[in-house]
């Protein structure tokens, strides 16, 4: 979520009211964002040598209050002072638009542009400041990092239309970057940017094209290099009268969002806001940019006051509504509301969205709170998670305590700290982990378990530890490609190896899983007979001759559910063990 | 002697070869009242009292403590008392050589008191310097810090607050709490400890020997034998507790076993825009191998699992008409459109995000970022059938996340999912009061938020009463229209969602303030063994 700072006292004026902080961040809270802090309570050298500002949590999905003067005309008009404006469009006297034309080699890499034209704008320092910051701030979001959109300003005085949006090779766009003194090319811009600390991650989006996005005027005079950097020659100062906005984009949706946005925040600081003439006849999207018409859309009432659980006539609605900065008129329908959605507000898709505003506006925390549905329902555990309880209460009732270590691991624990080999076909592995830790989903509780000892190596021995939790698999036929199974395992580390407590352990849980230990040959040979029994089983995790193998007769069927045994030493060393440990662990899924 | 446990007890306390106990009671056989300052002033106060202790637990002395100061003489002041002061020194030096230089005076009586001594001499008029030289002034002086100080030695008291604090000052004595004892003979006085025995045994049943013997005092002060115990962790007690509480509403608990989930259902079903930033890599796990998932389709056993467990909620809502009628199976096609459409294009009533939307993109393989994925499964599921449902999971996802002292790449979502016919925004936060109310959570308050697969979004705050202020506890809503009715559910069927970590509540409760304290491998076993019981409703 972004955080927006504004000056508080600013701020304050612009509501008509000198709020305490408690009852500014009730406002906030109210209405849906979130005051973080005041800095005017802050006892940080820095905080203290400017003056106070509030620092505002929005939510990620309004962009129309990522700058001063969205947050203050909002709360004004969440506040009753005044209805949220409408913005419109008015061509100059001349009737002869700016006009921008796209060329069709932009396909290439950054297809499309919008922009507008801000007439007669009075900048002060703070509304400049502003300006560019929420250029930033929707760059940061709603642009993602520029990927999307990204949004060029200049000063219309300094160049002459009609414009040009085009795609060239690097080494044929030459011009000086924004406060820069030396002309470059595309591709020594590259260069000179790579290791700048704020434009040096944007450079990527265009690096190794082809061809790079520029912008030209009449002159050949250079605008921009979207999405990296502006001209120096265009730059805007607080003294630009004029200012022309392009924003190029890949996304459609998104480039007149945000054209609607800085429209908004900063049309009203200008005399008047014409529209900028595109022309892009390869793709249809030739228009007059932007379009400021608010959004019709028709509500239900029944549904805003269902789903509220409010009863207002349409009239009271209209009025709330008002107060979120909806126009609202009554449809030929009784039932329905026609809403007029503003320009700032593309975060209302639905209906459910309006019906959302209109309890912010009642105040959520003064909604009628009946109790919802009085439907009986039948509660029950899942299966799988019955079983492992049963398993857990009796591991502890045994003596043994329970761990919870991660599920994703380094690969070498999983495997070769193991003595295991990797087959390629069993773990999931992970595309993008931060740091070594993680590189797989655990293939088997055991490397959990043995970090769990090696960092409570403090702890007087024996120690016995257990873990009923799952472990996943790569698995084709799944449609997920993959699936989790639920193991249990145990450990002991102590002075002696430990072996017949695993066993012992084994032996009880089975009792309490009501299987019964076969021993005798016969018994092995009789497939009536359910149970489990061990045989000597090689693996190198374990001491050779001291490891076995877990077997159950279910059904006639055989399952090999698990392994125990003492640890091989070279185990030990890897995990950081100084005595000997004896580990248990098989596959509960059979005894569902 | 059967069994061993018969035999003279205790054990003589060895001190400096000295039975102590044995010799209290020799000591006691002469006179009324022993005063353990006098008559052990070398035994130290730990080492009286437990042979004390030992005597009186058996009623065979009685005891009275008392509580004093005493003025203590540092080791300097002790070598003051033996040699004399420092001035004395210097004084004294002069005397027997007659004239001392100045710079040879540290050789002969010290640095230290050269330093010390040679000033205070000047102030007494003890001595005076003659060119580079001391002489003598006085043919006899009196050592009054001596005296003082022998003085303090004899009595461990000195009357004169001042000149002691002055002392002290100077280091030279320190006051010290001294306990000692007034002792006498108990009830049950005898010259010698008797024999005792420290235990009932069977043996002592069988002969009847139990009659006569003499038993060892129990100790009531110390704590019994440690029990050599397993434990569950308390993680899971907690989680345990959540289980309860959803178990008591008739939640029914929703199969999350696969940590790995495609785009489709972690994201795209539940209307979360491809673009959106938690689909980042820096957010989100992507999968590396296997590479990519299937398109939604049928997964029967997950299905026979739920199936068999809802058994009971499908005889509740069961009625005659509806028997007669067949469940509609669900069209797994249709719903990949239906999701295509809603982003893409708009459908079901929303203008939709309108972005070209990737299949590529939505069989991308993830770890879970939340077990709404299958909340978003068992609800699809419950479009064949509409019906009152309550549904509940708390298990691991993951992020990725930066580690630090909140924040760890895994924790465990628990997940509520309530649908039914016209629900009210107001009748889910009447249900989280109670919820909470549950774990002894009052007053809550619920914030405006976004989520892009609710709407309404309210975040829950509850006013934690040890940190005076209101916090986060969890996160709510009401599913949007774009995730339920592609689904298949009908227009009027709403459905409430609500979630928080397992960790938060769990770190409130036993005031853990580093996750990683208390999920993964760092986490200490005598602390997992020392955790209480888990009680949400009473603390």
């Amino acid at each position: 979520m972004p955080t927006i700072g504004v000056d508080k006292a600013a701020l304050f004026k612009t509501l008509e009211k000198e709020y305490t902080t408690e009852e500014f961040d009730e406002l906030c809270f109210e209405f849906g964002i979130e005051l973080d802090e005041d800095t005017s309570q802050s006892s940080k050298p820095e905080d203290q040598a400017q003056p106070p500002q509030l620092k505002i949590e929005i939510p990620a999905n309004r962009y129309d209050m990522l700058c001063f003067e969205g947050i203050a005309l909002n709360l004004r008009v969440f506040l009753g002072k005044e209805k949220l404006p409408s913005w419109t469009l008015t061509p100059p006297s001349s009737g002869e638009l700016e006009t921008l034309t796209i060329k069709e080699e932009t396909m290439k890499i950054r297809p499309l542009c919008s922009g507008v034209v801000l007439r007669n704008i009075t900048f002060t320092q703070e509304r400049y400041d502003s300006f560019i910051a929420l250029q930033d701030k929707l760059h940061q979001n709603l642009a993602r990092q520029r990927t999307l959109v990204s949004i060029g300003t200049h000063d219309l005085d300094t160049i002459k239309g009609p414009f040009t949006y085009e795609a060239l090779a690097p080494e044929q766009i030459e011009f000086v970057p924004l406060n820069q003194t030396k002309e470059m090319n595309g591709k020594q811009l590259m260069e000179f940017y790579e290791k700048d600390k704020h434009l040096g991650r944007f450079l990527h989006i265009i690096r190794d094209s082809p061809v790079y996005p520029v912008i030209y005027d009449s002159n050949r005079t250079v605008l921009s290099l979207p999405p990296i950097i502006n001209g120096n020659h265009s730059k805007i100062t607080l003294n630009t009268k004029n200012v022309l906005i392009e924003i190029t984009a890949l996304d459609k949706t998104k480039v007149e969002i945000v054209n609607h946005m800085l429209v908004a925040m900063f049309g009203g600081y200008a005399e008047t806001i014409e529209p900028l003439k595109i022309v892009s006849s390869h793709n249809n999207e030739s228009r007059e940019a932007p379009d400021l018409t608010p959004r019709q859309m028709q509500v239900e009432v029944d549904f805003l006051n269902q789903v509220t659980g409010l009863d207002l006539a349409p009239p009271e609605i209209s009025k709330a509504l008002a107060r979120m900065g909806y126009t609202v008129s009554p449809a030929s329908d009784s039932n329905l509301l026609d809403v007029s959605v503003p320009i700032t507000r593309a975060d209302v898709l639905h209906q459910a969205d309006v019906m959302e505003d209109y309890a912010i506006a009642y105040g959520f925390n003064k909604l009628p709170r009946v109790y919802p549905n009085k439907s009986a329902a039948v509660a029950a555990p899942l299966p799988i998670n019955k079983l492992a309880d049963v398993v857990r209460l009796e591991s502890a009732t045994a003596g043994w305590t329970e761990v919870m270590p991660l599920i994703l691991c380094s690969h070498e624990e999983n495997f070769e700290w193991l003595n295991r080999k990797d087959d390629g076909k069993t773990a999931i592995k992970l595309a993008n982990p931060k740091t070594a830790e993680y590189q797989i989903v655990r293939t088997s509780l055991l490397p959990g378990l043995l970090k769990t000892i090696s960092s409570n190596r403090h702890h007087a021995v024996p120690i016995k530890v257990f873990e009923v939790s799952d472990v996943g698999f790569i698995d084709l036929a799944q449609e997920r490609k993959s699936r989790n199974e639920r193991h249990f395992a145990a450990a002991i580390m102590g002075k002696t190896s430990g072996f017949e407590q695993v066993h012992g352990l084994l032996d009880r849980l089975m009792m309490m899983l009501r299987s019964v230990f076969i021993t005798r040959e016969d018994g092995l040979k009789n497939d009536k007979l359910e149970g489990y029994w061990i045989e000597e089983y090689d693996d190198p995790t374990f001491l050779k001759g001291h490891s076995a193998a877990v077997k159950l007769n279910i059904a006639g069927k055989h399952h090999t559910i698990g392994v125990f045994g003492i640890l091989h030493p070279s185990v030990l060393q890897k995990f950081e063990l100084q005595y000997p440990v004896s580990t248990l662990e098989f596959n509960l899924e059979v005894f569902l | 002697m059967a069994g061993g446990t018969r035999g003279p007890v205790p054990v003589p306390l060895e001190s400096q070869d000295r039975n102590l106990t044995q010799e209290i009671l020799d000591l006691l056989d002469t006179k009324p009242t022993l005063q353990s300052s006098d008559d052990f002033p070398a035994i130290s106060q730990a080492e009286i009292k437990a042979a004390l202790d030992r005597l009186a637990s058996r009623s065979m002395v009685e005891y009275q403590s008392h509580d004093s100061e005493q003025a203590i003489l540092t080791p300097e002041a002790e070598s003051i008392v033996a040699e004399g002061s420092h001035e004395y020194k210097v004084w004294d030096a002069v005397r027997q050589a007659g004239k001392i230089p100045i710079k040879e005076l540290p050789k002969i009586v010290g640095t230290d008191t050269a330093k010390v001594g040679q000033g205070n001499a000047f102030k007494n008029k003890w001595v005076k310097k003659d060119g580079d030289s001391l002489v003598l002034v006085a043919d006899e002086v009196k050592d009054s810090t001596r005296e003082l100080l022998r003085g303090i030695q004899e009595t461990k008291t000195l009357s004169d607050a001042k000149v002691l604090n002055d002392l002290k000052k100077r280091k030279l004595v320190t006051v010290g709490k001294v306990i000692t004892y007034t002792v006498s003979k108990g009830p049950k006085y005898a010259k010698e400890i008797p024999v005792e025995v420290t235990d009932l045994t069977a043996e002592m049943i069988a002969s009847g020997a139990w009659e006569s013997a003499n038993f060892k005092p129990y100790n009531f002060n110390a704590l019994g034998a440690s029990q050599d115990a397993g434990a569950l962790h308390p993680l899971m007690k907690v989680r345990q507790e959540f289980r309860n509480i959803f178990f008591s509403q008739g939640f029914v608990e929703m199969p999350t076993s696969h940590f790995v989930d495609s785009g489709f259902w972690n994201f795209d079903a539940l209307f979360v825009p491809q673009q959106h930033p938690a689909r980042d890599m820096q957010d989100t796990f992507f999968i590396s191998d296997p590479p990519k998932a299937d398109k939604p389709r049928a997964d029967p056993d997950t299905e026979a699992t739920l199936s068999a467990m809802e058994a009971g909620s499908r005889r509740l809502f069961a009625s005659p008409d509806k028997q007669s009628e067949q469940t509609k199976p669900r069209d797994y096609e249709q719903y990949w459109k239906n999701i295509k459409e809603v982003h893409q294009e708009g459908g079901f009533g929303s203008r939709g995000y309108r972005y070209p939307w990737s299949e590529d993109e939505s069989l991308r393989l993830v770890l879970r970022t939340h077990t709404t994925a299958v909340s978003t499964w068992v609800l699809h599921r419950l479009s064949e059938d509409p019906r009152p449902a309550r549904y509940f999971s708390i298990d691991r996802v993951f992020r990725n996340e930066t580690v630090d002292a909140t924040h760890l790449a895994e924790f465990h979502q628990i997940e509520g999912v309530i649908a039914d016919f016209g629900l009210t925004l107001g009748g889910l936060m009447r249900f989280l009061e109670d919820f909470f109310a549950k774990m002894g959570l009052e007053n809550l308050r619920f914030k405006p938020a976004y989520n892009p697969y609710t709407e309404p979004s309210m975040e829950i705050f509850g006013f934690h009463k040890g940190l005076n202020r209101w916090l986060e506890i969890g996160n709510s809503g009401m599913f949007r229209p774009e995730m339920l009715e592609p689904m298949g559910l009908p227009k009027d069927m709403r459905v409430y969602g609500f979630g928080l970590s397992l960790e938060r509540p769990t770190m409130m409760k036993y005031g853990v303030s580093n996750i990683r304290e208390l999920l993964g491998h760092k986490c200490d076993l005598n602390w997992i063994k020392a955790q209480p019981a888990v009680r949400l409703d009473k603390d």
